[in-house]
């Protein structure tokens, strides 16, 4: 599944059943980012599919 | 999985407890932190005129809603926005195009001061002969202007969006830096000793983390394109920053411990410190704003940094 990163403004390609897991696969730290799929926020246990949207936006933005 | 207060669908697991809560319960949990925050530590008095720190982020965002909506009702309180223009092309013009349309909407009056006006050179400007990391410069120049103009526009208290995050790896910074007086002056709301010369700091969003404060923008609709400066990545914090959500995502709870243990010392540290500050706070030479030494931080970069 594709999978938008904020912070990097790109997309990556990414294989995974939960939340937790794409964070894992893609060694992103959960308390850095939060995640919406299909523009809703979810929490990291969330099971996601193959079609959804999914955007991982950044926490950090400096003052 | 299910809300821990209603049984609708979670949206968020909040930092150091086994809570998850749905969109309106983490809505009630936000805004009672903040309430609290603001009972508790005394944060906002009768007839307080607040200047509220807005830079475009989150935080400040956020914490300019907020306050609009708890003081909605109080006309002894007036709130005033202000905000600095450090002059970083490409981060801060995008951002204070956000503060004014939120501002717009608040209906509450904007204040805008800027590097190149004030100190006769924009950041972006200063870069180009300053070799020393940018932040430290940076620093210096917006917490004087912070004061400085708070003080100028007749504010009495200045509200940052300052949250857990921040607080933490302020204390860790302090302490690896054996910079504990600095620690000292900390705290929800800020100073050792009560000086007209500083204003009052007050941080209401001090109890939540960027994550719970990002997904309360989100949820809210507030978030913009949010940059990160782009000479953050050169600071001591962001190193620190890093070192920091590795551990809390190891070991859950760590930036509250942190907070909470040096909550439980900050009035020792105050006692141990209150002569030191009397004696120690003096008025710059040039421009007369409170300082440590004879000439204040600003002045010094101002006199090497734009002058040379």
């Amino acid at each position: 599944m594709k999978v938008y990163i904020e912070k990097l403004d790109q997309f990556k390609e990414v294989d995974a059943k939960t939340v937790k897991e794409l964070l894992k696969k893609l060694e992103i730290n959960p308390t850095t980012v939060i995640v919406t799929v299909n523009d809703e926020l979810v929490t990291d246990e969330v099971k996601i599919k193959e079609n959804d949207e999914i955007k991982l936006l950044s926490v950090i933005s400096g003052g | 999985m299910a809300c821990d207060k209603c049984f609708e669908k979670p949206v968020i697991k909040v930092t150091g407890s086994e809570n998850s809560f749905c969109k309106a319960c983490f809505f009630k949990y936000f805004e009672k932190k903040v309430k609290k925050t603001i009972t508790k530590y005394n944060l906002i008095e009768k007839n307080d005129h607040i200047i509220v720190a807005v830079s475009g982020g989150k935080d400040s965002t956020v914490l300019l809603n907020l306050l609009v909506k708890v003081l909605k009702g109080r006309d002894d309180v007036k709130i005033t926005a202000l905000a600095i223009d450090e002059g970083i092309k490409g981060y801060r013009d995008k951002s204070l195009e956000h503060i004014k349309k939120i501002c717009e909407d608040l209906k509450v009056e904007l204040k805008l001061f800027s590097y190149e006006k004030e100190f006769g050179k924009s950041l972006d400007e200063i870069l180009k002969t300053y070799k020393g990391i940018p932040c430290s410069v940076c620093g210096v120049f917006r917490r004087y202007l912070l004061n400085k103009k708070s003080k100028e526009i007749g504010g009495n208290k200045l509200a940052t969006g300052h949250n857990m995050d921040d607080e933490a790896q302020t204390i860790l910074m302090n302490n690896f830096r054996n910079n504990i007086k600095v620690s000292a002056r900390m705290g929800p709301i800020t100073g050792i000793i009560s000086d007209k010369r500083f204003i009052k700091r007050i941080k209401p969003l001090y109890f939540l983390t960027e994550k719970e404060i990002t997904s309360y923008a989100y949820l809210k609709g507030l978030m913009d394109k949010f940059n990160e400066c782009r000479h953050d990545s050169d600071s001591y914090r962001a190193q620190v920053r890093d070192m920091l959500n590795d551990f809390e995502a190891k070991y859950e709870g760590t930036k509250n411990g942190i907070i909470t243990a040096f909550l439980e010392i900050l009035p020792l540290l105050k006692k141990h410190y209150k002569e030191e500050e009397f004696d120690e706070i003096q008025n710059c030479k040039i421009c007369e704003e409170p300082c440590s030494g004879e000439i204040c931080k600003a002045c010094t970069f101002v006199e090497k940094v734009i002058k040379n």
